[in-house]
């Protein structure tokens, strides 16, 4: 460890101190306020200090982690993200009942492990990072804990996640036991047939199982049974965690195991990641059409976006990083935009996640109506929105490998999935029931800090949907060193 | 710079219109009409000019967007963009004042739709780079699914979604084969480009040119509508609220045609050789079956819906005869039918207005008590169904006698489509206006405007009808500069 390691290491040290400091000062005096303001400035801090590190990358950190342009950008990503969560959770916390102040403290944690996964270059390291962040997760999503639904979740994610762990840690012993090395750079060798590497049946089975743990946290099909649950018990801070940082970073370290060095065309990890995507695809969009509860309907169309990136992760070629990257990036802004509204929308301690409470959302909140139509058009993936340069890039990436059976899965899998988003716009748009009496938030008082966050993201999924450029060349630098 | 603002001017002129809905029910009307007119004079000023013989494109603005992947705001306008946008403005201004009185529920964002609408089929018209199209192409969606769900019928749903899903699949067909073309241009040319002009020197096989072009056809055979793509048609126009009518059958029906005859004939001429037969076969069903089912119907906007796939059919017949004449008629059939039909979905708003009903068998005899109103509409049923002197005639003649040149058989097929075409005019004129008032209807008479919507509608159509000339003037130049090999290799 040299002075240089710690330098670049420092915005997870910081980050990592700010959740120490936050529970130290629940320990002396609780105030919701004071967490939160202590974890945004953390975030910022560490934020900031990604600038510093950037002076002495790319460097190997120990043999654990690999700190160079791509982790920095991803960390970037996550540490902004955390902070958009912080402040649309400081005002869905008021409403509730109970201790708001480790909420805070819980997704700091949950964030540094995200980092750490992005960062991972080692076994040892990933398997530290997928635990600090499921972890935190069990106690965030069952964080209203008097409430049933969340204890039903975040039970049936503490097994589930818990079962995905262990898979993950006997399939890294299995295939330690044949290659030998524990560092992923060597293992992606092993896939790509490299000569004098080939892999037994012990290490194709330690593979299988750690495919099904990553698979698991990316909620891919077969793996995407807890979704659904998940996403709805969750409170709708965790709901966003779960699937922008969780998920992010996880893809985030798939993309760089698997993309050091040549294609992994025709062997068989890569018809697996096929399979997979093609049948989230699909499975995913079917699942979603009938849903009447929106955080179910997002949760399995979450399945289908990852279906969709996965796309661009098995197109390889030079546009496959950066296509995969933009979308990543698409996507978590749009889905962390589409839960943002949500929690602002659910003023007590109920929340109101049912189409039909959103049954003439526009006659009521013209404003944040449009800001929910624009989140869902991107997901849909229509123009003006950063989501549909998103899959315009996907489908460069795929027809530039000509992955034709994928394309066409997609096409066929994004108009099923048109259809329901249209069905949440026509129910935002279609008139007021007579008898309505369910009132939402009343007229113009949407907390600040949450509004800066959603009006932010809006303006992002509009600048990264008109003018992508200098993002795609900040993506394009970033990718050039792993890809 | 002109081209650009043609478009802005739209664009805030709808953000416009929203904010001030907030306040005023009638500023959003006032503020969409002004600048469809100014964009209007915009265009004829354009037109005034005269076109460049010199260059391709008389007016050009190029910028770089996303320089990665060579896709750049590239818009251009010729004859034939010209035209068209003049349609587009045109049939805005009659779209804008036909829902004047009709749109209670939130003017603002209604006239917001309606802005953006135009100015993505404006973009349409003038781009391109394949992106840019597609981009446009796209953004006419959104606010037209908007315009049928909130503002329709009945069904408005129903027809709002199907309309969306229909365009929705056959458009992501269009992005990937344009996506394909450009990996294509960039592995034989070494750079990435979405530039209309590049991709024309990509040299491709015969069975790539085939699918590539066929990707395309889907996006343009779902929106011209090509029989049996049409079925989102039907629904769509009647459930659509007039000025969307006006609009889905002037306009949005147009820019199939126009991205068959701008992408389509240009980039693949040998695969549009190949599948011309085909298409022509389609297009000779698509008259013949519009024009029976629009016999067989009893709602008004429905009826009037299928005599558009009738006469989309003679769009599509002629762009496939693949001669100059054809081409040329194609053009004057587009803008005539954009007139005809926008009119006749205005008449059946004003109808709808004061009837509350589409059914004919609600109808009958008001010639009686609205003489004026039924006359006009006498007028445009007459022009829908060719007649002589009218627009639609000399589009229909031209697309005949080209058709001719190339298969005589087909020409003799699609002729039969006037004959239908009087048959269902007739009907509509016989149970509308004509006959006894047995339900003793008594409505008001024409309103202002009704009659400012009337009056230029029937002028144009005239005009067209008895001196065609200086549009031929200002398409021929477009049609010649068409890459040899795709027009006259018939001939």
């Amino acid at each position: 460890m040299t002075a240089s390691d710690l330098v670049a290491l420092s915005p997870l040290i910081l980050l990592s101190a700010t959740a120490l400091v936050v529970m130290l000062s629940i320990a002396i005096r609780r105030h919701h306020g004071a967490s939160a303001t202590l974890a945004l400035l953390g975030l910022a801090a560490s934020f900031a200090s990604l600038r510093w590190a950037a002076s002495v990358t790319p460097r190997q950190v120990t043999g654990l982690l690999l700190i160079d342009g791509y982790t920095l950008f991803y960390w970037g990503v996550l540490l902004a993200l955390a902070a958009a969560v912080v402040l649309l959770a400081y005002s869905y916390l008021e409403h509730q009942t109970g201790h708001q102040e480790e909420f805070y403290c819980l997704m700091l944690l949950a964030t540094a492990g995200g980092l750490v996964l992005v960062a991972s270059s080692h076994m040892a390291s990933l398997f530290l990072g997928f635990e600090i962040l499921s972890v935190s997760l069990y106690a965030l999503i069952a964080y209203l804990h008097l409430q049933r639904l969340p204890l039903e979740a975040g039970v049936k994610y503490l097994v589930l996640a818990a079962t995905s762990s262990a898979f993950l840690l006997f399939g890294m012993a299995l295939l330690y036991s044949e290659t030998g090395s524990m560092q992923l750079a060597t293992l992606a060798r092993f896939y790509m047939g490299a000569p004098n590497a080939a892999l037994g049946a012990a290490g194709w089975a330690g593979t299988v199982l750690m495919l099904t743990g990553i698979g698991f946290k990316l909620a891919v099909v077969p793996f995407h049974l807890w979704t659904p649950d998940v996403y709805q018990g969750a409170p709708l801070p965790t709901t966003a965690l779960v699937a922008t940082i969780s998920k992010g970073s996880v893809f985030a370290l798939l993309l760089r195991w698997f993309h050091p060095a040549g294609s992994l065309a025709g062997t068989p990890v890569w018809w697996a990641f096929v399979i997979m995507a093609a049948a989230s695809m699909l499975a995913g969009n079917l699942l979603a059409l009938r849903q009447n509860n929106v955080k179910r309907l997002l949760a399995y169309s979450s399945i289908a976006h990852m279906g969709y990136l996965m796309v661009a992760f098995v197109a390889a070629g030079p546009l496959a990083v950066q296509a995969a990257t933009y979308y990543l990036l698409a996507y978590v802004i749009t889905i962390l935009g589409a839960f943002g509204i949500m929690s602002v929308l659910c003023s007590g301690e109920e929340e109101c996640c049912e189409l039909e409470d959103y049954r003439g959302l526009f006659w009521q909140r013209p404003v944040l109506a449009a800001m929910f139509s624009a989140m869902l058009l991107s997901l849909a993936g229509i123009p003006l929105t950063a989501g549909f340069l998103g899959k315009f890039y996907v489908m460069a990436a795929g027809a530039s490998s000509a992955l034709w059976l994928l394309l066409f899965v997609l096409v066929a899998s994004s108009t099923i999935g048109l259809y329901y988003y249209l069905r949440v716009l026509v129910v935002l748009f279609s008139s007021l029931p007579e008898d309505h009496v369910k009132v939402m938030l009343p007229r113009g008082r949407v907390p600040a800090g949450a509004g800066f966050s959603l009006a932010v993201l809006v303006i992002l999924l509009f600048v990264f949907g008109l003018y992508p450029a200098p993002l795609w060349d900040l993506i394009r630098g970033i990718s050039a060193g792993i890809g | 710079m002109i081209l650009l603002w043609l478009i802005a001017i739209l664009i805030l002129a709808g953000v416009l219109a929203a904010v001030a809905g907030r306040f005023n029910a009638a500023a959003p009307r006032v503020i969409s009409l002004a600048a469809l007119v100014l964009d209007l004079a915009l265009c004829l000023g354009l037109w005034g000019r005269g076109l460049s013989s010199a260059s391709r494109w008389s007016e050009e603005l190029s910028w770089t967007w996303v320089p990665q992947l060579g896709i750049h705001f590239h818009l251009a306008l010729d004859g034939l963009g010209l035209v068209l946008i003049l349609l587009t403005m045109f049939l805005g201004i009659m779209a804008v004042l036909a829902s004047w009185n009709g749109i209670q529920r939130s003017p603002g964002f209604f006239h917001f739709n309606v802005m953006w609408v135009l100015a993505g089929v404006t973009g349409v018209f003038l781009a391109v780079d394949l992106f840019l199209f597609y981009f446009f192409w796209e953004l006419m969606l959104v606010p037209m699914y908007f315009l049928i769900a909130i503002w329709g019928y009945q069904r408005r749903i129903y027809a709002a979604v199907k309309f969306f899903l229909f365009t929705q699949i056959s458009s992501l067909l269009m992005l990937i084969a344009m996506i394909v073309l450009v990996i294509l241009h960039q592995r034989t040319a070494g750079f990435y480009s979405f530039d209309l002009q590049d991709l024309l020197a990509t040299p491709l096989a015969p069975d790539m040119e085939m699918l590539l072009a066929l990707g395309f056809l889907a996006a343009f055979a779902v929106k011209l509508p090509a029989f049996p793509f049409h079925t989102w048609l039907p629904d769509a126009h009647a459930e659509a609220p007039t000025a969307g009518s006006v609009i889905l059958a002037g306009l949005l029906l147009k820019t199939g045609a126009f991205g068959m005859l701008r992408f389509v004939l240009p980039l693949f001429p040998h695969a549009v050789q190949r599948l011309a037969p085909l298409m022509m076969t389609l297009a000779v069903l698509g008259i013949l079956y519009g024009a029976i089912l629009a016999f067989a119907q009893n709602d008004l906007k429905r009826m009037v819906a299928y005599t558009s796939v009738s006469h989309m059919g003679f769009v599509l017949l002629g762009i496939f005869a693949l001669n100059p004449i054809a081409l040329q008629g194609v053009v004057v059939q587009m803008v005539s039918h954009g007139i005809s039909t926008g009119a006749l979905f205005v008449l059946a708003g004003a109808l709808n207005e004061r009837l509350h009903s589409r059914e004919l068998r609600d109808m009958g005899g008001l010639w009686e008590t609205m003489p004026m109103l039924s006359g006009v509409g006498l007028f445009f049923v007459m022009a829908s169904a060719g007649m002589p002197g009218l627009g639609d005639f000399v589009g229909e003649f031209m697309v005949l006698l080209g058709t001719y040149q190339a298969t005589p058989v087909l020409s003799a097929l699609a002729a039969l489509g006037m004959i239908t075409g009087a048959c269902y005019a007739l009907r509509l004129a016989q149970k509308t206006f004509l006959g006894p008032n047995v339900h003793h209807s008594d409505f008001p008479d024409a309103r202002w405007n009704e009659r400012a919507i009337a009056v230029p509608m029937m002028v144009c159509l005239l005009w067209i009808g008895l001196y065609p000339q200086p549009l031929l003037n200002m398409i021929r130049p477009a049609i010649d500069n068409m890459p040899r090999q795709a027009v006259t290799a018939r001939r």
